[in-house]
């Protein structure tokens, strides 16, 4: 199949919707992104079809959802090259992914005073749960500061390692800045130190090529809501070796082997990180997702994507009061900026009367936005959906704006 | 503490048809409405749920005998700020008793404003107003 924007367009309904009376320009999707037909009539005829509780039923519907389920799994596997199927586990999403590797691992492996090292450019999601482990454990955190473009070397990593370390946490696409880490290299480096690295692939997961088993990374998280699927559904991928000796997360049906009113023996990986009946809809829809997402050919999507990001990064470069944040040589489709003598807030706030949805605010990412010595930039961000208008209209909207604001 | 009244904010927008030129007002009247002195602009005043910095003190005088409040702030986005301004002229120099009867959403209304500024959890409103109204309920508490 060969990429077609205007074909693509069609295949999302929320972008024929008008509002304020203009033409939708919708650049958030670093926050979330919107759904094609495709998954949302999955999602309705799943439920009209094939819908019962999963692994409990022997009849022909419990069947027939299970299969639905566990063949989202089967994709989400083969997206990621993961090694094993029992290697993904269906979370409630990113942070739920993150919240049950601080909880499940690293609480009963790390000891007082060990280090977990994270990135200044990382989501709260990726700073708070260990922070819990902090208050709990009493372990320190250290962080790995990018350079004035948001890049991360791996120099700088190795700087910070020490015998204590344990855990490198780090993102895969900074959310802010769009910067791209040398993860390869710092997984390398990491292992031949026995630090274990878990990689947030929140943004990167949609917009550059991931190989697990190439990555080599011990954890990998993501978000359906990020990748074109529906909210209420993440995954952790973890090295079966890990997962296997990783405790329990939360307790309830589907994750035991035996229960009696003195002992119970727990599941093997990954239902016992499965508690109760799972998001079932929600997981089915990212396998559509997955689906949606393959057939039009991960290249060329990502090649489409560069080009608008290009366009957007040269076009907003032309406006003389716009300052962009991040490296100035690559053309990420995440692009911080600010408005000479606007705020953010206020940016977003008009141009959102012209039908443009972008982002502005700190983006969960305070100690960036600290590093960077702001309090919040405007964001916007690119899908695979992101049209050629759509920047166009960014910039007019943009210079009436500045307009206003003079 | 001289910020306008309500009516004379009604009045002025009135006049002005498209949006542009009812934003370009708010944003005037967050750009020229006095600053908060930078010792007050400190955590304890702030209002969290605002995606922009917004800082909100509220003082007590007497009036016949009874308590009057009376608000000021500051946001570093000017439209934020011109919002703030908008609610003060609503709520400022009434009792405790008068800001509790008040129907924030009734009022605006009549601003004839556009929804994304009026409407917004994001931009801090919701939050202000929620504050103003708990700082008034504390007084009919006592």
């Amino acid at each position: 199949m060969t990429f077609n924007i205007d074909k693509i367009r069609e295949d999302f309904p929320i972008l024929q919707r008008t509002i304020n009376g203009n033409r939708l320009t919708y650049l958030d999707s670093a926050a979330s992104s919107q759904k094609p037909i495709q998954v949302i009539d999955y999602i309705r005829n799943f439920q009209i079809r094939d819908y019962a509780n999963v692994h409990r039923g022997l009849h022909f519907l419990s069947n027939a959802s299970t299969e639905a389920f566990e063949g989202a799994r089967e994709k989400v596997k083969n997206f990621l090259n993961a090694n094993k199927v029992e290697e993904i586990v269906f979370t409630m999403g990113a942070t739920d992914a993150i919240n049950l590797v601080a909880y499940s691992y690293a609480e009963p492996n790390l000891i007082k005073d060990d280090e977990i090292i994270l990135s200044t450019l990382e989501h709260h999601s990726n700073i708070v749960p260990w922070n819990f482990l902090r208050e709990r454990k009493g372990i320190n955190i250290k962080w790995v500061d990018s350079d004035n473009n948001g890049n991360i070397s791996v120099e700088s990593v190795r700087n910070l390692v020490t015998k204590k370390t344990k855990i490198i946490a780090i993102t895969q696409m900074s959310n802010v800045l769009g910067s791209i880490i040398p993860l390869k290299e710092i997984i390398q480096f990491a292992h031949s130190k026995e630090i274990l690295v878990l990689v947030d692939g929140c943004q990167g997961i949609a917009h550059q090529e991931t190989d697990i088993r190439d990555l080599d990374c011990d954890f990998y998280v993501f978000s359906g809501h990020k990748l074109y699927g529906p909210t209420g559904v993440g995954v952790l991928y973890a090295k079966y070796e890990l997962l296997d000796k990783m405790r329990p997360w939360r307790g309830g049906g589907e994750m035991i082997k035996e229960v009696s009113k003195d002992s119970i023996s727990y599941g093997n990986p990954p239902y016992k990180f499965e508690a109760g009946t799972p998001n079932i809809v929600q997981v089915v829809g990212l396998g559509e997702a997955i689906d949606y997402f393959t057939e039009r050919n991960k290249e060329d999507i990502f090649q489409h994507e560069h080009n608008i990001s290009e366009y957007a990064h040269e076009s907003l470069s032309n406006m003389k009061a716009i300052k962009l944040y991040g490296d100035k040589n690559i053309s990420s489709p995440i692009i911080s900026f600010s408005v000479e003598g606007s705020h953010p807030h206020d940016i977003a706030t008009v141009i959102d009367n012209y039908g443009v949805a972008i982002r502005a605010g700190h983006h969960c990412a305070q100690p960036l936005m600290n590093f960077l010595g702001v309090t919040s930039t405007a964001r916007a961000s690119i899908g695979m959906y992101t049209s050629k208008e759509d920047i166009d209209n960014l910039i007019i909207s943009l210079e009436k704006a500045i307009k206003i604001f003079n | 503490m001289t910020v306008p009244t309500l009516e004379e904010i009604i009045s002025d927008i009135e006049f002005l048809d498209n949006w542009e030129d009812r934003y370009k007002y708010i944003i005037d009247l967050g750009k020229t409405s006095p600053p908060l002195e930078d010792s007050l602009k400190n955590d304890q005043n702030k209002v969290h749920g605002c995606a922009s910095q917004v800082w909100f003190v509220k003082e007590t005088k007497e009036r016949n005998g009874e308590t009057i409040l009376y608000f000021k702030g500051d946001s570093d986005a000017f439209i934020v700020k011109g919002i703030a301004i908008i609610l003060f002229s609503l709520f400022s120099g009434k009792s405790p008793h008068d800001i509790l009867e008040i129907d924030p959403n009734k009022e605006l209304s009549r601003l004839n404003l556009e929804r994304n500024l009026t409407m917004q959890r994001s931009n801090g409103l919701f939050s202000m107003i929620k504050k103003i109204k708990e700082d008034a309920q504390i007084f009919i508490n006592c």
